[in-house]
């Protein structure tokens, strides 16, 4: 559970974004979350409505895209996705696999008033 | 007026900078580091103090040690052998990160070091997200955990440089499916280098250290 640090690393990260743009108030705060970054949203939105008080993006949504865990078999080219257990390539059996997605972790946009 | 901005930063950049800060001030000082993860009772100080006791005299070396609550159970022990160890209590954080590694560095004598093992919190979930700026990720599996942990816990397997399966005396004693284990691992990570060891019987430690002395060697050389 480190979401409180995360969630100021993207209060900062939105606020100097705003800043930058001569922005009065954020409204929109959008961000891109893979599956593999294991961070929960309800968190990250409950430390937001605290840490983002008195701030430039108080009263701000945060919007979560989550980005599934999807896997490549190097071996028959079979894209599959990460359910709840790794598993070998459930069409050829092989465990020569790489992921391709699920790392995503990052602030895509804001939505300011000017 | 409303307006959107395309913004497309990592989250994760504000301490993957301080990492980056941490290699080039350790590899300034010519220290060689190695970042120990596992979960809670897998052995970490256990190995660490094996480690300790199987490097040659002339190896001078730190500890870091992590823990969530002011204890001090785990640099006691460490100090004990006569090192130089600064524990860091993370307080409650799941996790070390960067800037706690790059605070830490200011209570070791760095000009004076070879070897820096910073022991992570217990936990197999958030120490694989934050990068602490040292040279090798170890992880150590133990038997007593079970044979599936690679497939429950995917992500730290794949960021590792070494894995030490931990306890391997007690395979006579529980169903641990080796093949099973190091198939999972190989998915995640193939040609990992994996030592298996026993704390207790100082089992395999030997080939462990011996990498663990190239890689100081090789370091010295860059």
């Amino acid at each position: 559970m480190h979401e409180l640090s995360i969630t100021q690393n993207i209060l900062e990260i939105a606020t100097k974004q705003a800043e930058l743009a001569g922005a009065t108030k954020v409204t929109n705060v959008y961000l891109v979350i893979g599956q593999l970054s294991s961070i929960i949203d309800d968190s990250v939105q409950f430390y937001w409505d605290i840490i983002s008080k008195d701030s430039i993006a108080e009263n701000s949504k945060l919007h979560f895209h989550r980005v599934e865990a999807e896997i490549e078999c190097l071996e028959c080219d079979h894209h599959y996705k990460l359910e709840n257990e790794l598993i070998p390539c459930p069409e050829c059996g092989s465990i020569n696999i790489k992921f391709i997605t699920g790392d995503e972790f990052y602030m895509e946009s804001i939505e300011i008033i000017n | 007026m409303k307006q959107k901005i395309e913004i497309v930063q990592r989250i994760m950049n504000a301490n993957d900078n301080v990492a980056e800060n941490v290699d080039k001030k350790l590899r300034n000082n010519g220290i060689y580091a190695i970042n120990i993860m596992a979960s809670p009772g897998a052995g970490k100080t256990s190995f660490i103090l094996a480690t300790i006791r199987a490097l040659p005299q002339h190896i001078r070396l730190g500890v870091i040690e992590g823990d969530t609550a002011p204890v001090t159970i785990d640099s006691d022990k460490v100090r004990d052998q006569g090192i130089p160890v600064v524990q860091i209590n993370t307080g409650g954080e799941c996790h070390l990160d960067a800037p706690m590694i790059d605070k830490a560095l200011n209570h070791l004598p760095i000009d004076n070091l070879d070897l820096v093992i910073v022991e992570n919190v217990g936990n197999l979930i958030c120490p694989a997200a934050f990068k602490l700026g040292t040279r090798a990720n170890v992880l150590i599996a133990s038997i007593p955990e079970g044979d599936d942990k690679p497939y429950k816990y995917p992500n730290i397997y794949r960021g590792l440089d070494v894995l030490i399966i931990n306890k391997i005396d007690l395979l006579p004693y529980l169903d641990f499916r080796m093949d099973y284990f190091r198939k999972g691992v190989e998915m995640l990570n193939p040609g990992l280098t994996t030592f298996e060891v026993s704390c207790k019987s100082n089992q395999g430690l030997d080939k462990w250290v011996d990498w663990l002395l190239k890689q100081l060697q090789q370091s010295k050389l860059a």
